[in-house]
């Protein structure tokens, strides 16, 4: 049963088209590692599958349903977004940022209650970074500030995770926490969709790989993706996949 | 919990603050006895004497008109301050108190009554927001918050030029001389029946802003992170945009032009409550009462004369305000 979906999408803001021809479904307890150059529009598909810009054709659909017939409320219910880190204006606290992630589950004119900052706290805990939840969100490290907003997609409770670049500015240890994370919402049937730059990482999390390429759109398991060519075709470099003795695979030049 | 705290405090400030300025005066008037003849009132008995003809003729009308022109500015300005994603915007930045400004001083120059100049500065301060978001919408779509602001300064400085024309038109004995003040701002000449006008209209802008307080917070991540979290951004930018104006128009009408109150006022309460905005309203707006009283009271009894009540704010906002850049930075400016 697919939960999101693009059929034939053209994605791109008002009259240039950046990418078109992108068919993608994406199951339950699954994880979609996507992958693609800089400035290939990987924000952009995302913030189409998010309902943040319409699609130039074709459409998205959640459960069936065409994204472009539901309002920003429904949707937010159904799929979460994880921004790359970037400081706010305003010094809000971890906590405060994180329950605004209960926004979507709150009446038009209601602030969370105790019980939503509980599902904040369990967030934090969930990602071991409840320890910071008093603190200045824009006082603490890039590192954690993304672990902050991948709590608050977390207390926003979807059924979809949409991560941009969620590893991107981490250090190894944060790396490996929010990689084992994303397998761990997979294992609780959450549908996520991350971008990285990261090949390996797709090896380590993902069930499927979708590329993004200036040449077109391609997406399947990642054992049929994930081969030499078409990752020296994306990247325009010569590079090889090589499987280590543990039986990890490392991709580097060849 | 330590929200709570703060707000009861700047109520019980607010509630002296009203007391005392009611006192104060040529005939001077102990702050209990102001209490004492406002709870003879509230629970339903008659007037006595000097005291009471003061307090409820001439002084509490002044003094609650400016606690509702403070309380309006703050709150506008701290909508704003979220909805721009900018401490430092104030509830003109869309033009509002120069459109209004533009509406009075030509309804000075052909001679209107006063309230016909209050409802010209009212209808030249929506008139000019209409304006300005219509140019925006027609330049790009009309989500563009640089659009938008661009627009404001665009239709602004046209409404500051026609200003200016209106002054060079002006009699120089008679009318330029109630421009200049009305434009500087103050509440010498309001009229308790201005002050019942004004008020249901304050409330009505006040009311969506204290309603959505939570998605207007919400705003303040940006318009991509706040359709995410599942608000309806343009709906919502629409809405506060309107209701804003709308407080703003209608206390600029009764009181011309005042500034700082309402970019100061926000920070001020900032540093008390924090960052949320629907923490920072409710203490905005009880700050900017008690601050806009206190500068009134000032204005009225400092000196022999009325001083402009613009000129006080900027005289206090300035300082204050570099006193609170320079103390807490980390908090202000990221």
């Amino acid at each position: 049963m697919t939960l999101l979906a693009a059929r034939n999408l053209s994605i791109g803001y008002g009259q240039t088209e950046i990418a078109n021809g992108i068919d993608l479904s994406i199951d339950p307890g699954s994880v979609t590692c996507l992958l693609g150059p800089n400035g290939i529009g990987k924000t952009t598909l995302f913030k189409t599958l998010l309902g943040l810009i319409p699609p130039l054709a074709g459409k998205v659909e959640i459960d069936g349903q065409d994204l472009s017939g539901l309002d920003q409320q429904t949707v937010a219910r159904q799929i979460a977004y994880v921004p790359q880190a970037q400081a706010t204006e305003f010094a809000y606290s971890v906590l405060d940022l994180v329950v605004m992630g209960r926004t979507a589950h709150l009446g038009a004119f209601s602030a969370p209650r105790a019980a939503d900052y509980a599902m904040a706290m369990t967030a934090l805990r969930r990602l071991g970074i409840d320890a910071l939840a008093e603190r200045d969100s824009t006082r603490i490290s890039g590192g954690q500030r993304q672990l902050v907003l991948i709590a608050r997609a977390l207390a926003q409770q979807t059924r979809i995770i949409v991560m941009d670049e969620p590893t991107a500015s981490l250090d190894l240890g944060n790396r490996i926490l929010v990689l084992n994370t994303i397998r761990k919402l997979a294992e609780d049937d959450l549908a996520v969709v991350l971008s990285t730059h990261e090949p390996e990482h797709a090896f380590v999390v993902a069930d499927r790989v979708a590329i993004l390429a200036a040449d077109g759109f391609l997406s399947g398991p990642v054992e049929t993706v994930m081969t030499a060519g078409e990752l020296s075709r994306l990247y325009r470099v010569g590079l090889i996949v090589e499987k280590t003795p543990s039986g990890r695979f490392v991709v580097g030049p060849a | 919990m330590r929200t709570a705290t703060v707000l009861a405090v700047l109520l019980i400030v607010l509630i002296a603050v009203t007391m005392i300025a009611s006192g104060i005066g040529p005939y001077s008037i102990s702050p209990l006895d102001v209490a004492r003849a406002v709870l003879r009132r509230l629970s339903g008995g008659s007037d006595r004497g000097t005291v009471d003809t003061i307090v409820f003729n001439i002084r509490l009308p002044r003094v609650v008109a400016a606690a509702f022109v403070g309380a309006a500015l703050a709150a506008a300005g701290a909508a704003y301050q979220s909805l721009f994603r900018n401490p430092l915007v104030s509830p003109d930045i869309l033009g509002v108190s120069t459109g209004a400004g533009l509406g009075a001083v030509v309804g000075i120059l052909v001679g209107l009554p006063v309230v016909f100049i209050q409802l010209m500065g009212f209808a030249g301060g929506l008139l000019t927001v209409t304006v300005v978001v219509v140019l925006a919408r027609s330049l790009r779509g009309g989500s563009d918050i640089l659009v938008l602001v661009l627009a404001g300064i665009v239709v602004g400085a046209l409404a500051g030029a026609a200003i200016s024309l209106v002054k060079v038109l002006a009699d120089p004995y008679d009318q330029l001389p109630a421009i200049t003040f009305w434009l500087l701002g103050s509440l010498a000449g309001v009229k308790a029946n201005d002050i019942a006008a004004t008020i249901p209209v304050v409330l009505l802008g006040l009311a969506p802003l204290i309603l959505l307080r939570w998605r207007i917070g919400v705003l303040s991540l940006g318009d991509d992170e706040a359709r995410a979290l599942g608000v309806e951004v343009s709906r919502l930018r629409a809405i506060v945009i309107v209701a804003a104006t709308l407080v703003t128009a209608s206390v600029v009408a009764i009181s011309g032009v005042i500034g700082w109150v309402g970019l100061m006022v926000p920070h001020m309460a900032r540093l008390l409550v924090g960052p949320r905005f629907d923490r920072l309203l409710p203490a905005s707006i009880l700050l900017g009462a008690a601050f806009m009283i206190a500068v009134d009271t000032l204005a009225r009894s400092a000196a022999r004369i009325e001083i402009p009540l613009g000129v006080l704010t900027a005289v206090i906002g300035g300082p204050i305000f570099v006193w609170l850049l320079a103390h807490n930075r980390r908090k202000l400016l990221p």
